[in-house]
């Protein structure tokens, strides 16, 4: 990610001494997810990566919610906590906020963060603190054995809708653009090196990163991104984000996104001679989350079709925590470091001689 | 100017009502009026009360300021409703500020007043049956109109149809005598009439000799931004003032001596009960010498308390206003995985929403304080009004086996030494610990003795910075559960310590290692170390005062304190014979406990709730206890306790 600016918040993690490898963050936990899930491949991508930043591990922290890939913090090498349903954004956020220090990463699915702690993912979102937010979107309910998701089709059948599922499912990237997410990517579990270069440009963000991993559920929902890995389908089905590259897609290139001149909206056309000029060029860094919510849509909720994955927005905004750190500093500045038999005194005292 | 007013008058030795000196008024100028008599009063209970727009809370707290400047002990009882602005000139919309202040060492706000402000019929009505025949009642008669009188069903003048004989009534037309005196500085009627509670105040502070320079220099530095409405309020004040001063419905004005016998020698200043607990926990913080995180979304009646914090970050305080009750419990535990002195204030609903994640900081065995300002329930309950009813959500209302040491302070300025009791349990054994406070605590005041730095609690901790096990073959290694053989507490290793890497989390673990363990035998064995940890901390032997031997011994928990021993005092000023103690831990529950109960033939246990503490007595120590109880949201008056123990002992 050659584009991306150098994170400033990352100095204040201290470097490791002497080089990591992947071994040094692998716990000594045995790892328990089913054969072939695709967490494996999430796991050992972070686990490969990780050397990569040369963080102090000690100053690295994995905070997870409830589900199969909240076990992810058991099997890293580092700090971590795995805590209840949907909450981990609210305790990463503490974490992060009273320890700059600190490299805080958060592991989350579906339901984890877009169903039970739906709350806490938005407002983490919007106040930009500064967390490394990893959802696993399967598309459905794993640990709980296969009940549909907040991001399952429309009509899915599992055990708790056996005549199909009522409700419209969330687009994780445009919920995100929607709550003010400075940072927002989608990636796929079994695209290794794409999976790496998007935690390369999220672990580079400063404020917080929201990275969808669209992951392989093989016992309640197999093949659920099969058409995005498929090498055939895939090329008409993925569109690969660049910024500051034309959208463009399909075999050799010959689909294009462009944008409508009357409604704004965006749309998928094939490529001729006349149009080529027109075909939009991805700006991650536009200050407007509407083109970045605009490519969210082009998602073809059921077929997956048009999906966009790479970084669809990453601006720099304020982060949370350095406010929250700078208003102490500016407290003392203006009022002189606290002073505890000042402050009990206060301004009204009498005093009551023996 | 005021110096005459503080100063004493004429020394008697009679108790009560004594003709004490002269009156000479602060603000007249050569226009003196005839001097007017002073009487000497031991207490005085004061109620003011209005529409919830009428700044009656405003009003009682600048009397009580000054009154604490003063010297007098005092101890106070806002009452407000949930409501912003309830519909003007309503029931609903009454809000009262009462206080008690007096000459000697006093515990409650006072059972009845002796003189009640009512700024209109509907503050009349809703107060009149808590004053006693006799007592001074002073209204303002310009709201006495038709439609006013009408809205709260008074079909004819209260003030004239001779239903108010048995009170001395002192009808005074407030608002027009506002008006009249802010009539040079061009305020528009309604503005003008905003300041009729100042003048109220001022009137007040006539009759009861306050001191006046604290309101005047409040008002300056309250209204800086807007000094026409600060002189207004000033003029408004001293109009009030002299008109008590020269009118001749009050003949007479009365002075309650400072409390210098009551009080120990040091320096005081008055403290409601969250501005104690935020210091408290501000204090906690410099003696753990760790930096204060607050998590926490606001919820009458505890919001003060992020507010204050919020105030002081200077201190190093760090204050989040989270998303939701979770959030703020959610982010303090982050906090304290990271090493924060770390905290969660809010009331019961939000500690019902909060369950899930203290069972988690069970589970984790870090330091976190969770902070309920009780309020009446059940779901929203009585949001302004006090009660006790989150006992046993404190002890219990989590699912597994999940104990939580409680702590409970008694009197508002107790309210700071409990935040530092309360987080030396949480430091020392690394849990999670209840600090259960009341609304009546947290907006009551009393005078409070400022302790001195240097005797506040060492509440130091040590971080793990090591390793702490060696395995069978000689490696050193970090385990996250293994415990401080005296505490039972594990260590806190928090991350940036290099070669202390480990995941902790809300599943069973092991013990030692602190990895995932569903193995049946040591479930057992976690689940009963964690309740031996609990059970285990040291908390001081409960007190008895039982000077003369009772066999009945009135035991509480929490505010009900002032109130049982204030009614304890009058039984035993009748010749009774009674006992009394007070729990400041209710879990784990001192170690004399039962020794205590058993020495007495009866135990009675008055609670604001339906008999929380007195279920687990029973369950816990087999006994009998009686249990009293009120809850209508408001704290025990003195003398219906006073009846009730009284009726215990008889029995």
């Amino acid at each position: 990610m050659p584009d991306t600016t150098t994170n400033e918040l990352l100095q204040l993690v201290p470097k490791a001494e002497g080089a990591q490898s992947m071994k040094d963050f692998k716990s000594d936990q045995e790892v328990r997810w089913c054969p072939g899930c695709g967490d494996y491949a999430v796991l050992a991508a972070v686990q490969g990566f990780m050397p990569e930043l040369g963080l102090a591990k000690e100053n690295i922290t994995f905070v997870s919610g409830i589900g199969c890939s909240s076990r992810f913090p058991y099997y890293m090498n580092t700090y971590g906590m795995h805590s209840i349903h949907g909450r981990a954004p609210s305790i990463a956020t503490g974490l992060a906020t009273s320890r700059r220090d600190l490299s805080v990463w958060v592991v989350t699915g579906d339901g984890d963060a877009l169903s039970i702690g739906g709350n806490h993912l938005i407002h983490a979102l919007r106040r930009n603190v500064n967390l490394k937010i990893l959802l696993f979107n399967n598309r459905i309910y794993g640990l709980t054995k296969g009940q549909y998701s907040p991001t399952s089709e429309v009509g899915k059948i599992t055990k708790s809708t056996p005549m199909g599922s009522l409700d419209a499912p969330f687009n994780p990237v445009s919920l995100a653009i929607g709550a003010e997410a400075s940072f927002v990517a989608r990636t796929v579990d079994s695209d290794r090196k794409h999976l790496t270069s998007v935690l390369r440009a999220a672990a580079d963000h400063p404020g917080t990163a929201l990275v969808e991993i669209y992951q392989n559920c093989n016992i309640f929902n197999d093949g659920a991104f099969e058409v995005l890995k498929d090498k055939e389908r895939a090329a008409e089905a993925v569109i690969r984000l660049e910024h500051g590259k034309p959208i463009l897609f399909g075999a050799d290139g010959g689909k294009g996104v462009v944008r409508d001149t009357l409604t704004g909206d965006l749309e998928v056309v094939t490529v001729t001679e006349d149009n080529r000029s027109s075909i939009l060029v991805h700006d991650a860094h536009n200050p407007s989350p509407t083109t970045a919510f605009a490519l969210s849509r082009l998602a073809d909720p059921d077929t997956l079709h048009h999906t966009p994955i790479g970084v669809l927005r990453s601006v720099e905004r304020p982060v949370y925590d350095t406010l929250m750190s700078d208003q102490l500093d500016a407290a003392i500045e203006q009022h002189g470091k606290g002073d505890l038999s000042t402050l009990l005194a206060g301004n009204d005292t009498w005093t009551v001689v023996g | 100017m005021t110096s005459q007013v503080s100063s004493p008058a004429g020394k008697t030795d009679d108790a009560g009502e004594a003709v004490a000196g002269k009156h000479s008024a602060p603000f007249t100028d050569g226009t003196r009026a005839a001097e007017k008599e002073i009487r000497r009063l031991d207490r005085v209970i004061i109620r003011f009360a209005g529409d919830s727009g009428d700044g009656m809370q405003l009003t009682g707290d600048r009397f009580t300021s000054e009154t604490a400047s003063f010297g007098n002990d005092l101890s106070t009882l806002p009452n407000f409703p949930a409501e912003i602005r309830a519909p003007a000139g309503t029931l609903p919309g009454v809000s009262s500020f009462q206080l008690h202040f007096a000459d000697h060492d006093i515990l409650t706000p006072g059972d009845a007043p002796n003189v009640l402000v009512a700024m209109n019929p509907a503050a009349l009505k809703a107060n009149i049956a808590d004053v006693p025949r006799g007592a001074d009642i002073i209204v303002n008669t310009d709201e006495f109109a038709k439609r006013p009188m009408a809205k709260v069903g008074y079909a004819v003048s209260p003030l004239e149809d001779g239903s108010l004989e048995a009170y001395n009534v002192h009808p005074v037309p407030l608002t027009t005598l506002t008006i009249e005196a802010l009539k040079e500085f061009g305020l528009s009627r309604k503005e003008a009439e905003r300041s009729k509670n100042m003048f109220a105040l001022g009137l007040l502070s006539w009759m009861y000799n306050r001191p006046t320079e604290g309101t005047e220099k409040f008002l300056r530095s309250k209204f800086a931004k807007k000094p026409v409405i600060a002189e207004a309020n000033v003029a408004a004040f001293r109009a009030g003032w002299n008109f008590g001063e020269t009118t001749e419905d009050f003949a007479v004005s009365y002075e309650v001596a400072p409390a210098s016998q009551a009080f120990p020698t040091g320096t005081y200043r008055n403290i409601s009960g969250n501005l104690a607990l935020s210091y408290g926990l501000i204090a906690a913080s410099r003696q753990a010498d760790l930096p204060l995180y607050l998590g926490s979304y606001p919820i009458t009646p505890a919001s003060d308390i992020l507010h204050e914090l919020s105030r002081h970050k200077n201190f190093g305080v760090r204050t989040f206003q989270a998303e939701d009750e979770i959030a703020g419990i959610g982010a303090a535990l982050g906090a304290a995985f990271g090493g924060s002195l770390a905290v969660t204030t809010t009331s019961g609903p939000g500690v019902a929403l909060k369950s899930e994640t203290i069972g988690l900081a069970v589970s984790l065995e870090l330091p976190l304080l969770i902070v309920d300002i009780q309020r009446g329930g059940p779901s929203t309950g009585l949001p302004t009004k006090t009660e006790q009813a989150d006992l046993l959500q404190a002890m219990y209302g989590r699912n597994g086996e999940a104990p939580v040491p409680v702590v409970a302070p008694r009197t508002p300025a107790d309210c700071f030494d409990a935040a530092l009791d309360a987080a030396r349990i949480a430091l020392t054994y690394r849990t999670p610990v209840f600090l259960l406070s009341d609304g009546y605590l947290a907006n009551g005041s009393e005078p409070w003795r400022i302790p001195e730095i240097d005797t506040l609690p060492d509440l130091r901790v040590q971080f793990a910075t090591g390793p702490n096990h060696e395995l069978a073959d000689g490696t050193e290694v970090f385990w996250p559960y293994k415990r401080d053989p005296r505490t039972l507490a594990r260590p806190w290793a928090v991350p940036g310590t290099p070669g202390l890497e480990h995941r902790i989390g809300g599943i069973e673990k092991q013990d030692g290692t602190g990895n995932i363990s569903y193995d049946p035998a040591n479930h057992d064995f976690m689940v009963r170390t964690r309740q031996a940890k609990i059970d285990g901390i040291e908390v001081p032997d409960l007190e008895v005062d039982d000077p003369a031997g009772a066999t009945t011994l009135a035991l509480g928990w929490g505010s009900t304190y002032g109130p049982i021993t204030a009614a304890v005092r009058r039984l035993r000023a009748a010749g009774e014979i009674v006992a009394q103690a007070h729990l400041r831990h209710l879990n784990p529950f001192p170690k004399n406990l039962g020794d205590v109960l058993k020495r007495y033939d009866k135990v009675v246990v008055p609670e604001m709730n339906l008999g929380q503490l007195a279920t687990l007595l029973r369950a816990k120590y087999l006994v009998d206890v009686q249990s009293h109880h009120q809850v209508n949201g408001m704290p025990f008056k003195a003398e219906q306790l006073a009846t009730a123990l009284k009726e215990a002992i008889d029995a």
